[in-house]
């Protein structure tokens, strides 16, 4: 019971932070709403025994990306951005195009069958610490996976530099 | 114990939030945030997905997707300043140089 | 715990284009000359085309596989990546754009094709794919300088990130029904369960995801944009590379992990062919700027390109995969010439260059009658061996529709040939001509005619 409730809070939250992101005219409004919905997404690993994704969804998400987000903010025009239209003039045909969506999603996963059980209970995790677990997985059956990670962050690098370098 | 479909309703939500965000904003920050609002509602179901499932494959693939999606921030917001080097203009009906 | 070293043998391909395309970044800072780093480009290009035939096999646990259909489609990869490296070279000291890198850039987004017609597993396919897409991003954006360049950027940025958002949404869902990302044991773990609700929405999402990348209709609105705004070299390169690293996805995924379900993708991209080709060759009609036009022109392409997966047989494959082989030549090809010409991104420029520049406008005329399909071009082959492989599938109907709108297609190609050999000449048109793009337009005129006079060279 205790635990319905602390996933209502959640799930409220989480929605009405949502609903907050896209709806701000300012748009340092919607990354500090967006900074406090990632903190509850984190708190949302820990509840699913996720706590490495709950530290890097923290480290990652609230302190690198955002933290970008808002230097490119502080670097672009606020001032004309609160005085212009936030929506397209369509915008009700995109909120219902969206609810149907929804409604198609809800129909077709409710009758979800789950997939057969792995290897990785909750005890058998416990028994060796999430983060040992997963950095062997990591490690071993995904080690091509992540060097290719390891490609695409370098590939972000060398694009923000020649993208956004002074013209020499 | 919270029943997996309410992770995967959670997650349908939000992420239908995001599609709509991107769809009618016509801020392209807002835009951008939108997609990582989509992300993130992935990563929620394919985390309830590995806990209900037993199995940590989807974990990695979150550990996969956020990295993506700090790369995808990077360069989406480089390429957004160098066009407002050349164009102040963050709104999608601004930067109609081509007929869309 | 002992962990056996993976066999590296079958990703040697991936292994040389990476380390080539690093040491790519890194040479920049020694050689002032440009042309030098696309020599060693062309290079690696070579090297992994030669020890590519080797490279067959299972590696990492099963997460990656090198058949010798990821082995033709890798092929065509290469080909797109020397021809691109051969008409950039000139082309971006032109638009001054001239980074060392814009060559290292161009092999990391072949390794990520090549890793997507590998990919066994859902997690390589995601990670490939945005490997390739993020170098396409900052590709299409490297006119920095330029409003236009810095448009079409962030229009396939937004809509790329969209799409690959709702291919994870999809990937998810089948994560959740099969608890695995390996593409052959989902296909066997649906066999056992059957088809559900969940699995028909897992699809459309992985669908869309891909349909967005091909650029096919209702999800093509970027490709115009982006193809007129990003620099020329490199819309011949988007034109080619990632529309057959979709459809080689869209061959291996939807064949294997949806294979219980083939009715129901079959119904829904028979509509989206029909809606691709129609609003790609209609709207190619009033277009002006050849950029444009060309990108319709690509969209009908995908049109019919899909048609070879609705066939659902071997045949239809292999004839998909030889109509991508000869699109990229002729595609290419018909690019190079837009590049070679000082002003020719009108169609109006393109008026009385006959008189003026009668080479120039009889290759233009090869790569036009060959996107039309017009014997005795490779076009024409490509075109009749598809169309043979859907009608023995059974699609008769389709075929008609498909040759119909081939035969509207001619309006538009055509008119470039005629404002080219039957208008006036307006003024002098400059030429700038380089060994290298001199090259590149050798090698694709000479597999556009010579496919076409002797089909069975690359059909066998």
């Amino acid at each position: 019971m205790l635990s319905k409730l602390f996933f209502g809070y959640f799930a409220v939250i989480m929605v009405a932070l949502s609903l907050l992101v896209i709806t701000r005219r300012n748009p340092v409004h919607s990354v500090l709403w967006m900074l406090v919905l990632f903190f509850h997404i984190a708190g949302l690993y820990l509840f699913l025994n996720a706590e490495f994704l709950a530290a890097v969804q923290v480290i990652l998400y609230a302190g690198a990306i955002l933290v970008l987000f808002l230097f490119v903010i502080m670097m672009l025009n606020i001032k004309v951005e609160i005085t212009a239209e936030r929506f397209i003039g369509e915008w009700p045909i995109g909120v219902a195009l969206g609810l149907s969506i929804l409604m198609l999603i809800y129909f077709t996963t409710s009758k979800l069958i789950q997939g057969p059980a792995g290897q990785f209970s909750i005890e058998a995790i416990k028994a060796e610490t999430h983060t040992k677990a997963l950095g062997k997985v990591l490690y071993t059956e995904y080690l091509f996976p992540f060097e290719i990670a390891s490609l695409i962050l370098l590939i972000a690098i060398v694009g923000a530099i020649v993208l956004a370098k002074k013209r020499g | 114990m919270v029943p997996l479909n309410w992770y995967i309703g959670l997650s349908a939500v939000i992420f239908v939030i995001g599609m709509v965000g991107f769809i009618v904003r016509k801020n392209i920050l807002i835009m951008l945030m939108s997609i990582e609002l989509m992300l993130n509602s992935v990563n929620i179901s394919l985390v309830a997905f590995s806990h209900y499932l037993q199995d940590l494959r989807g974990q990695v693939f979150v550990f996969f997707i956020i990295t993506v999606a700090a790369a995808e921030a990077a360069i989406g917001l480089a390429i957004l300043v160098a066009l407002f080097k050349n164009k102040a203009a963050v709104h999608t009906d601004e930067i109609m140089e081509m007929k869309g | 715990m002992n962990i056996p070293f993976p066999d590296l043998r079958p990703v040697t391909p991936e292994i040389i284009m990476t380390l080539s395309a690093t040491a790519l970044l890194i040479l920049e800072l020694i050689f002032k000359n440009k042309g030098v780093l696309a020599f060693i480009g062309i290079l690696a290009a070579a090297a992994v085309m030669y020890i590519m035939p080797a490279s067959m096999g299972e590696t990492f646990g099963g997460m990656f596989i090198s058949d010798s259909y990821s082995i033709f489609f890798k092929f065509i990869f290469i080909i797109n990546l020397i021809l691109t490296i051969l008409i950039s070279l000139r082309y971006i000291q032109r638009q001054k754009a001239e980074y060392g890198e814009y060559y290292s850039l161009l092999l990391f987004a072949t390794a990520g094709m090549m890793l997507m017609a590998s990919a066994k597993d859902l997690i390589i396919l995601y990670l490939g794919l945005e490997l390739m897409a993020l170098s396409t991003y900052i590709l299409a954006g490297i006119k920095r300088h330029d409003v236009k360049s810095n448009e079409a950027a962030i229009k396939y940025f937004l809509l790329g990130g969209f799409s690959s958002a709702l291919l994870l949404y999809g990937i998810s869902l089948l994560y959740g029904m099969t608890t695995t990302t390996d593409i052959y044991k989902i296909a066997e773990h649906l066999k056992a369960t059957g088809v559900t609700t969940t699995l028909l929405l897992s699809m459309i999402l992985i669908a869309v995801a891909f349909l967005f990348k091909i650029a096919a209709a209702p999800f093509h609105m970027w490709a115009p944009d982006v193809y007129e705004g990003a620099p020329t070299s490199i819309t011949a390169f988007m034109s080619v590379g990632p529309k057959a690293a979709g459809f080689a996805v869209i061959g291996r995924v939807f064949y294997t992990a949806f294979q219980n379900i083939q009715t129901d993708w079959t119904t829904i991209l028979i509509g989206i062919a029909i809606l691709t080709m129609a609003v790609g060759n209609i709207l190619a009609i009033v277009q002006t700027n050849i950029k444009r036009m060309l990108a319709y022109s690509s969209i009908a392409h995908a049109g019919y390109i899909l048609l070879g997966i609705i066939a659902g047989t071997t045949e239809g494959l292999n004839a998909m995969m030889t109509y991508l082989f000869i699109y990229a030549f002729m595609n290419i090809g018909a690019f190079a010439i837009v590049i070679i010409l000082d002003r020719g991104e009108e169609l109006s420029d393109y008026e009385g260059l006959a008189k003026n520049r009668p080479l120039v406008a009889a290759l233009m005329l090869v790569f036009m009658f060959s996107l039309t399909g017009i014997p005795p071009t490779a076009g024409f082959i490509a075109k009749f061996n598809l169309f043979t492989a859907v009608i023995k599938a059974g699609y008769t109907w389709l075929v008609i529709i498909a040759v119909m709108f081939s035969a509207i297609s001619a309006y538009y190609y055509l008119r470039v040939v005629m404002n080219m050999y039957m208008k006036e000449m307006k003024q002098e048109a400059a030429i700038h001509l380089s060994p290298s793009l001199s090259l590149a337009i050798l090698i694709t005129v000479l597999m556009v005619l010579i496919i076409g006079i002797m089909p069975s060279m690359v059909i066998g």
